[in-house]
């Protein structure tokens, strides 16, 4: 089984040098796709079938193609490595291990969109990863990879670590725009796309971690290579992880499409002895659960979304039956509620009250009025209805629960207590 | 007044950026690194520094979780209190440090200590629970571990 994006990873923990990194075949893919042109690239990336690793899951190669091309200097590609998602620990891994699969990734990306300036935007509390980043983006620029006239090829890209201060909506990628220019990172109105006006209002790409990591090996192996390396239709392997009361919980590179049961059973060594599973949100706190029948999906992003959830970022949480479902959503929701940027309405006002109301089914005060309540703000914070996807985001896991676990807020609500 | 040292920092930040007010998030973590957190006081100062009002200025500063607006202890604990953390059991550890402190979420300690703080998933969820004091992180945390950790502190 074939596993680019990790099999160099070392198992002391130590980064890769340059070196190290040239020595398995390190920034060959620069040297070829200097010879190809822009639209070249960006054709084969789509044609890969390569989809966006962030959570939204659009097809890479796509993306880059609105951005236009002869559009004057500067414009922008940026890293989004503000991994902040509860739940979600996978561009990590990447970014302390494989430093300079990432800056080349980011290379080969900003050659397809034609932009000269780049940053990696990098969330605080990544101390290790801002080190190594920020020692490996040092090395590719005395390398001659980074700076003016990359490999006498007459293109140019500066690259910038700007480590950011903290707020989930930081990982959106117009809240992050408006970040990276000194402001609150609140959404901005699509279109335009930033695509065509985005950072200071010029053409910019922003794609995730794990997205801009597998842009070398497709551009060293083929389109075809990529999509075989998959089980589905849906190309690729995926950083996959698990957490929660399983026996072993970590992250691990496997085919996409593998399945919620070889990751929870084979990879996660099974529950916790004395625990069942009960459920799973397979992409993140914002993802729909998915249950026990859906232990034979497999984990890419048509088969989820079939399921009725979302891949998201591929890194499980896993309920199990001592835990209880109202407490878990009441968490999930105060992250939610926290975390709103307050811009509109729905968002801010709706989710504290969610909260409010699940505490108090918590704590044995809840009404059975409550639970139509609840229904309601799934509705009224749905796509559509708010500015982003933050809110809609934050339902998915309420109205899957309501579905699943209803009899557990009927217990609570009936015998005025958690009976976990 | 800023410092010498404080303006050559975000200078050198400023020099990134096409426009100055566009490094104003890095102005104030430089002031914080180097005070702890920012006062009103300070919050002018910068403004004035970065060509900004005070009011647009503390917009932002009031936005993100980790610029302190408030006094906070010589180390800070960042308490991670997201789902996986909560599934493997962070409150137990928020006792402890309450137990071990005598301080709970938002409070620092008389002697200056400690402050501590509840915080968004550390991304380390597969050794949780997880926590973080100043620079340093800490995986698969348990109760009696917390007293050695805390004891690395002065
Ligand atoms: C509230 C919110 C938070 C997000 N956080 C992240 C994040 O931390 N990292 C990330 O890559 N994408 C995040 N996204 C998705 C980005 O908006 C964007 O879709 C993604 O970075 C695009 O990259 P991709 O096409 O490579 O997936 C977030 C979206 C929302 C609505
Ligand atoms: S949905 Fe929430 S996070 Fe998104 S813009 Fe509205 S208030 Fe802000």
């Amino acid at each position: 089984m074939e596993k680019p994006l990790t099999q160099h990873i070392r198992k002391d923990g130590r980064p890769l040098t340059l070196k190290e990194y040239e020595a398995v075949g390190g920034y060959q893919a620069l040297r070829k796709i200097l010879k190809m042109t822009p639209k070249e690239v960006q054709v084969l990336v789509k044609e890969s079938n390569l989809r966006g690793r962030g959570g939204a899951g659009f097809n890479t190669g796509l993306k880059w193609s609105f951005v236009p091309l002869n559009a004057p200097k500067p414009k922008y590609l940026i890293a989004n490595a503000d991994e902040m998602e509860p739940g979600t620990f996978k561009d990590r891994i990447l970014l302390e291990n494989t430093p300079h699969q990432l800056i080349e990734g980011m290379i080969l990306s900003a050659y397809a969109i034609q932009a000269n300036e780049s940053f990696v935007f990098l969330r605080w509390a990544y101390k290790t990863a801002a080190a190594v980043i920020t020692n490996a983006i040092q090395e590719a620029y005395q390398a001659g990879y980074l700076g003016n006239n990359i490999l006498g090829s007459g293109f140019d890209l500066n690259m910038h670590l700007h480590i950011g201060v903290g707020r989930y909506m930081c990982g959106e990628e117009t809240a992050l725009l408006n970040s990276l220019e000194g402001k609150r990172a609140i959404p901005r109105a699509k279109p335009p796309f930033p695509q065509v006006s985005g950072l200071f209002g010029r053409p910019t790409i922003v794609n995730n971690v794990e997205t801009l990591c597998n842009i070398p090996h497709i551009i060293n192996n083929g389109a075809e290579w990529f999509q075989k390396l998959s089980h589905t239709g849906d190309a690729g392997t995926k950083l996959y992880g698990v957490s929660g009361k399983v026996k072993k919980p970590g992250a691990w590179e496997l085919p996409m499409g593998t399945t919620m049961r070889e990751l929870i059973e084979e990879h996660a060594g099974g529950m916790q002895d004395g625990l069942k599973f009960r459920g799973a949100l397979p992409g993140g706190a914002s993802t729909d659960f998915l249950v026990s029948e859906h232990m034979d999906v497999p984990m890419d992003y048509t088969s989820v979304a079939a399921a009725g959830s979302r891949l998201g970022t591929g890194t499980l949480i896993v309920l199990d039956d001592k835990t209880c479902p109202v407490g878990f959503v009441e968490n999930l929701q105060h992250f939610f509620a926290q975390e709103s940027c307050g811009f509109c309405t729905p968002c801010r006002e709706g989710l504290p009250w969610v909260e409010k109301i699940l505490e108090s089914i918590d704590s044995g005060e809840g009404r059975h009025e409550d639970l139509e309540l609840l229904e309601y703000h799934t509705k009224a914070l749905s796509p559509g209805h708010t500015f982003c996807a933050l809110a809609p985001g934050a339902m998915e896991p309420l109205q899957s629960a309501l579905k699943y676990f209803r009899e557990d807020f009927e217990t609570h609500i009936n015998e005025h207590r958690c009976p976990y | 007044m800023l410092t010498t040292e404080e303006k050559y920092e975000i200078d050198k930040a400023i020099h990134h950026v096409p426009e100055k007010k566009a490094a104003c998030i890095e102005a104030l973590k430089v002031v914080q690194s180097h005070r702890r957190w920012i006062s009103n006081e300070t919050l002018c100062e910068v403004a004035e520094y970065m060509e900004m009002s005070p009011d647009a200025l503390e917009a932002v500063s009031t936005f993100y979780n980790m610029l302190f607006r408030k006094p906070v202890g010589r180390h800070v604990i960042l308490l991670c209190d997201s789902i996986s953390c909560w599934v493997m059991g962070y409150k137990e550890l928020q006792q402890q440090i309450t137990k071990r402190l005598g301080i709970t979420l938002g409070e620092t300690t008389t002697d200056d200590r400690f402050t501590l703080l509840p915080n968004c998933c550390l991304g380390t969820c597969d050794c949780a629970p997880a926590l973080m004091i100043d620079n340093d992180l800490y995986r698969n945390v348990t109760t009696e571990q917390l007293d050695e950790i805390l004891k690395k502190y002065e």
